[in-house]
């Protein structure tokens, strides 16, 4: 964080909690006490640094608990941070101002903040304790429930009944019971939700939107009863196990795993050792300071009890960081009330609400919108006037939310029946929000931050903005939001948000890829002639340079096919493309065949090892499941294609931007496990793309059951086999910024597969920017995934037909590049070392041997070895030469 | 590097190949003495030489870079690491924040070079000029 050195003698601050609460509090502590005035120590009860647990349906999907790891990991390094995992405070002793740790353990404190959240409630059910009960709360609990339902599915678990599925039972509809179904459903199994009151969500929802609710949630395929009380669990009799639930009146709910979310418990059992008041039902009573009656003790989160109740949601909680880190450094912040607006995340539907969503308020008129065929209800509530807005009720699009949570209580300018006029997007009011209007309550940034950080900060983009005002970096439900007040910001203050490319080109590539495919040039002269910028004074835009032209080599590749060496396009080639090879530090390259899907013969592994060896190159195993080959020199490179051509190798394109591999796993065809043939897959999607040039380079991957052996996840396209098919992951990389694939779409059979990942590959080809990777790409394209879901899936842009034909026409094309060069003497004249000596070796070049092979001298060692040549008397030899080592001879 | 005037164009001109030779805005490498030169056959039919060894990464790559314009100025980028160079006389007109490998200016050599009959020569000795 801060690089300011510790005081000599800094305060103690400790934390009792580990959750994302606590690492707000001390992400603001440490970027606001730049004096270092406080040493901070948490202490955590679980194992993990403090994760998102507002996101811990994604684990279902994600299944890497880093994945949901909160802020910047460099904030657990500071020197006056310290993160104590696994080690629960067990007593506090106030007199004597200090805590007890688990292990025994004294701390003393100056100021203790209390931030240990709640713990799922377990009503008192009879049998809750029978194997296959679980709560939802921590990502313990889910990966105990994920175990469970993987463990029961198994064969063997039914003696032979292969086609019972898993059926799952969730005590509690409210937000958290309806995570857990969608989780449960995601985990294959079948999920019934058990709602004691009348309709779901009836916290947050009103009779008509939890009846709304209720149908979209019964139309994902997740059974809905309301009214249904559990009186009992009661196990198997042959199992032991979960059997089933016993509703009373309404009868009985055979289950085989049960989640219970009936709602959570605040953790105050310390407080309550300690002598501090509590709620009554429960909580550290606090002042609106988050500060108890103990000067020294504090609360905040969902432990907190602020005005007699307390708040199970993190945006609430983070204020409360805010308002002690503020106050720890002599501030005067106060919490201002909890924000409960709530946005369902469960995947495919929309809930929304927000202030007096049940029109509690004296006088209030509620203006509702329902149409139960789409699957849609709107309600807002205004005050007696129709003007003032108190609160809403989004039920299956809740488009409305991020532009009417931050006007709550503000007048509306315009009739607010009108907003909820079925095409309200289009003829809704242009929504100005007043500079007071909280836009990311996460963060609790306002409208009026945002707009400062452009006019006052000079942010000049949505990054910037983030950066700047944390606006969207936790749930990121206002981005869309934040984007737009960025832009209107930034046309007000006239600043053009330029795309251009270089110097020579005012577009961006993807405004080149259109103007080049719509006017059918096919030359780079005929491009920069028609397209280039003339600089002031000039004749014409010039030659290009480095930027745009391997870009248009790229987009001229992609719409027209042909050798990238072919005629005039050969000199817009990028270093590697140039040489169709991967040039390495000292001037040689190295050569990568394409072995598909990483399956190769044992023939095959052999011309490899051979060549490498006639041709004295090092090999070295990719992460793409193929050999690299380095060491080649220049004019080697026809020689040694011509071995591996002749075995009926072609290019693997490592050195293009372009596809590189689609590694997998083993699959059905051996493993135990694989539930598709992956190798076959793999083999088949990589045929099909080899050579197709794009944006950046692309990498697939294909993995034959969920186990994802073949790590396609961090592929931009990940596909993992499913009982019934494939479900395709997109925006996935790793390198310099890892991130992991997105869920595209479920259960495709192979030809759908093939035409969405064409659509996906062929629509991010003609519309990403110059190097930029399908997350990147996905990340910025207006509407995000969902939007290019619809083009991919259905077609929403209506040029699906005109994708497909593109990428026919790339696979009809595709020729094996080097086998180009190798039967065109004009492309192999490039390849020679000198021009006046085709065949001579870079005399400069010199090799050591190291663990058997070569690799470049050092400069070092390179001098070195001339001086010792030297102070013998002898001459520097020509040709390249071995300095080090005697086990290898090294071939000219 | 020394500095010399160029006054020694054309009575020590050393003919190293054809033009036809040389693609259009590709480079072409060529050893001259032992001095590994880097020639340039530019769109408007001119053709410069500049040194081969790349300055930034102490490799014999220039040949190999895109050739460009900045400008208007005919320029060549080194494939290793992206540095620009001005072809007419050498200058290092972006360095992308790195510095030469020890013993190397940022810019490059430069030799004089003239076309006669169709064969390229340049100016190699007494040594290398600049601009």
């Amino acid at each position: 964080m801060t690089g300011t050195p510790p005081q000599p003698h800094p305060s103690h601050l400790v934390v009792v909690g580990g959750g994302m609460v606590a690492a707000r509090l001390v992400e603001a502590l440490r970027a606001r006490d730049t004096a270092g005035t406080w040493r901070i120590s948490v202490f955590a009860e679980e194992s993990r640094r403090p994760y998102d647990r507002v996101a811990l349906t994604s684990y279902f999907t994600a299944r890497d608990p880093d994945e949901l790891a909160l802020g910047d990991p460099a904030l657990w390094e500071d020197p006056l941070v310290e993160f104590h995992s696994r080690c629960a405070i067990t007593a506090i002793d106030r007199g004597a101002r200090n805590v007890t740790d688990r292990l025994g353990r004294v701390h003393a404190y100056d100021q203790l903040v209390l931030a240990t959240g709640s713990s799922a409630a377990m009503p008192p059910i009879p049998g809750n304790d029978t194997p296959g009960v679980f709560v939802y709360r921590t990502i313990d609990d889910v990966a105990a429930l994920r175990g469970w339902v993987e463990k029961i599915r198994r064969p063997e678990a039914w003696e032979g009944d292969w086609e019972r599925p898993v059926r799952g039972a969730v005590i509690g509809g409210g937000l958290l019971g309806l995570e857990a179904a969608g989780a449960l459903k995601a985990l294959g199994a079948h999920a019934t939700v058990l709602q004691q009151g009348t309709h779901l969500m009836n916290a947050q929802l009103d009779l008509g939107g939890g009846e709304a609710l209720g149908r979209l949630i019964r139309a994902m395929g997740i059974a809905v009863r309301c009214n249904a009380s559990t009186r009992a669990v009661r196990p198997s009799r042959r199992t032991g196990n979960v059997g089933h639930l016993d509703l009373g009146g309404a009868g009985r709910l055979d289950a085989d795993v049960v989640v219970v979310a009936t709602g959570i418990t605040p953790r105050d059992e310390l407080a309550r050792a300690a002598g501090l008041p509590v709620g009554e039902r429960g909580g550290v009573v606090v002042d609106e300071t988050c500060r108890t009656p103990d000067e020294h003790v504090w609360a905040i989160g969902e432990v907190a009890c602020v005005n007699g109740r307390c708040v199970g949601l993190v945006a609430p909680g983070y204020a409360m960081a805010e308002v002690v880190a503020d106050r720890l450094l002599g501030g005067e912040a106060t919490f201002p009330g909890a924000d409960t607006a709530t946005k369902l995340k469960l995947q495919g539907v929309d809930v929304a609400s927000f202030g007096d969503a049940h029109a509690e308020t004296p006088g209030s008129v509620e203006l509702v919108h329902s149409d139960p065929l789409a699957g849609v209800y709107k309600k807002l509530v205004v005050s007696d006037d129709a003007r003032t807005l108190l609160g809403g009720v989004f039920v299956g699009d809740a488009s409305l939310y991020p532009a009417l949570r931050p006007l709550l209580g503000t007048e509306l300018a315009g009739d607010p029946g009108l907003l909820l006029a079925p095409a309200g997007a289009a003829d809704a009011p242009d929504l100005e929000l007043p500079d007071d209007a909280t836009v990311c309550s996460c963060n609790n940034v306002t409208a009026g931050t945002i707009r400062g950080a452009v006019t006052e900060q000079g942010c000049t983009d949505l990054a910037g903005v983030k950066a700047c005002t944390r606006a969207g970096t936790s749930c990121g439900s206002c981005l869309p939001l934040v984007k737009k007040l960025t832009t209107t910001e930034l046309e007000r203050a006239g600043v053009a948000v330029s795309n251009a490319l270089c110097e020579h080109f005012d577009l961006s590539r993807a405004q080149l890829f259109d103007v080049v495919r719509v006017a059918g040039l096919t030359t780079f002269s005929e491009i920069i002639a028609r397209f280039g910028l003339v600089p002031e004074g000039a004749a014409d835009a010039g030659r290009g340079c480095d930027i745009c032209r391997p870009t248009i080599a790229s987009v001229l590749a992609s719409l027209h096919g042909g050798h990238v060496l072919e005629g005039e396009q050969a000199a817009l080639q990028d270093t590697n493309d140039h040489a169709l090879a991967n040039l390495q530090k000292d001037g040689t390259y190295s050569v990568v065949p394409r072995i598909p899907g990483g399956e190769i013969t044992p023939e095959g592994l052999l011309v490899i090892g051979q060549v490498a060896k006639d041709f004295g190159l090092y090999t070295k195993i990719t992460g793409g499941q193929r050999i690299d080959m380095f060491g080649a020199r220049l004019e080697q490179l026809p020689h040694i294609w011509r071995r591996l051509v002749d075995a009926g190798f072609e290019s693997g394109h490592a050195y293009g931007k372009s596809l590189r591999t689609v590694k997998s796993c083993v699959g059905s065809t051996w493993c135990r496990f694989g539930v598709q043939d992956s190798v076959g897959m793999a083999i088949e999607l990589e045929l099909r793309y080899r050579g197709l040039r794009s944006p950046h380079k692309i990498k697939l991957g294909v993995s034959g059951c969920a186990r994802e052996c073949a790590e396609a996840r961090s592929k931009d396209v990940g596909v993992i086999a499913t009982d019934k098919g494939w479900n395709v992951y997109v925006g996935g990389n790793g390198g310099f910024t890892p991130r992991h694939a997105t869920l595209l779409a479920e259960d495709l059979d192979d030809a759908t597969l093939l035409r969405t990942i064409d659509r996906f590959l062929m629509y991010y080809i003609r519309t990403a920017e110059r190097l930029q990777r399908t997350a990147a790409w996905v990340e910025e394209y207006e509407g995000g995934l969902e939007a290019i879901r619809a083009v991919v899936l259905e077609d929403s842009l209506g040029i699906g037909a005109d994708l497909d034909a593109a990428m026919d026409r790339h696979v009809a094309g595709y020729a094996d590049e080097w086998r180009g060069v190798l039967e065109d003497p004009q492309k192999l004249r490039w390849f020679n070392s000198f021009v006046n000596s085709p065949t001579t070796a870079d005399p400069e070049l010199a090799h050591v041997s190291e663990r058997g092979q070569l690799r470049p001298a050092t400069a070092a060692e390179h001098s070195r070895a001339v001086e010792a040549t030297r102070a013998a008397g002898g001459a520097v030899p020509a040709g390249p030469v071995l300095i080090a080592g005697t086990q290898l001879e090294v071939r000219r | 590097m020394t500095l010399l005037t160029a006054n020694t164009t054309t009575d020590t001109w050393q003919g190293v190949c054809q033009l036809q030779d040389l693609l259009p805005e590709r480079g072409a490498a060529a050893i001259v003495d032992g001095v590994q030169v880097a020639l340039f056959r530019l769109a408007d039919g001119t053709v410069r030489a500049v040194q081969q060894r790349d300055p930034f990464s102490g490799a014999n790559v220039i040949s190999r870079g895109i050739v460009g314009s900045r400008a208007g100025r005919p320029t060549v980028t080194s494939p290793m690491y992206k540095q620009v160079f001005d072809l007419v006389d050498g200058t290092c007109l972006d360095d992308g924040g790195r510095s030469p490998v020890a013993g190397q200016a940022a810019d490059l050599a430069t030799w004089p070079v003239s076309v006669r009959d169709g064969a390229v020569g340049i100016a190699l000795t007494p040594g290398p000029v600049r601009g």
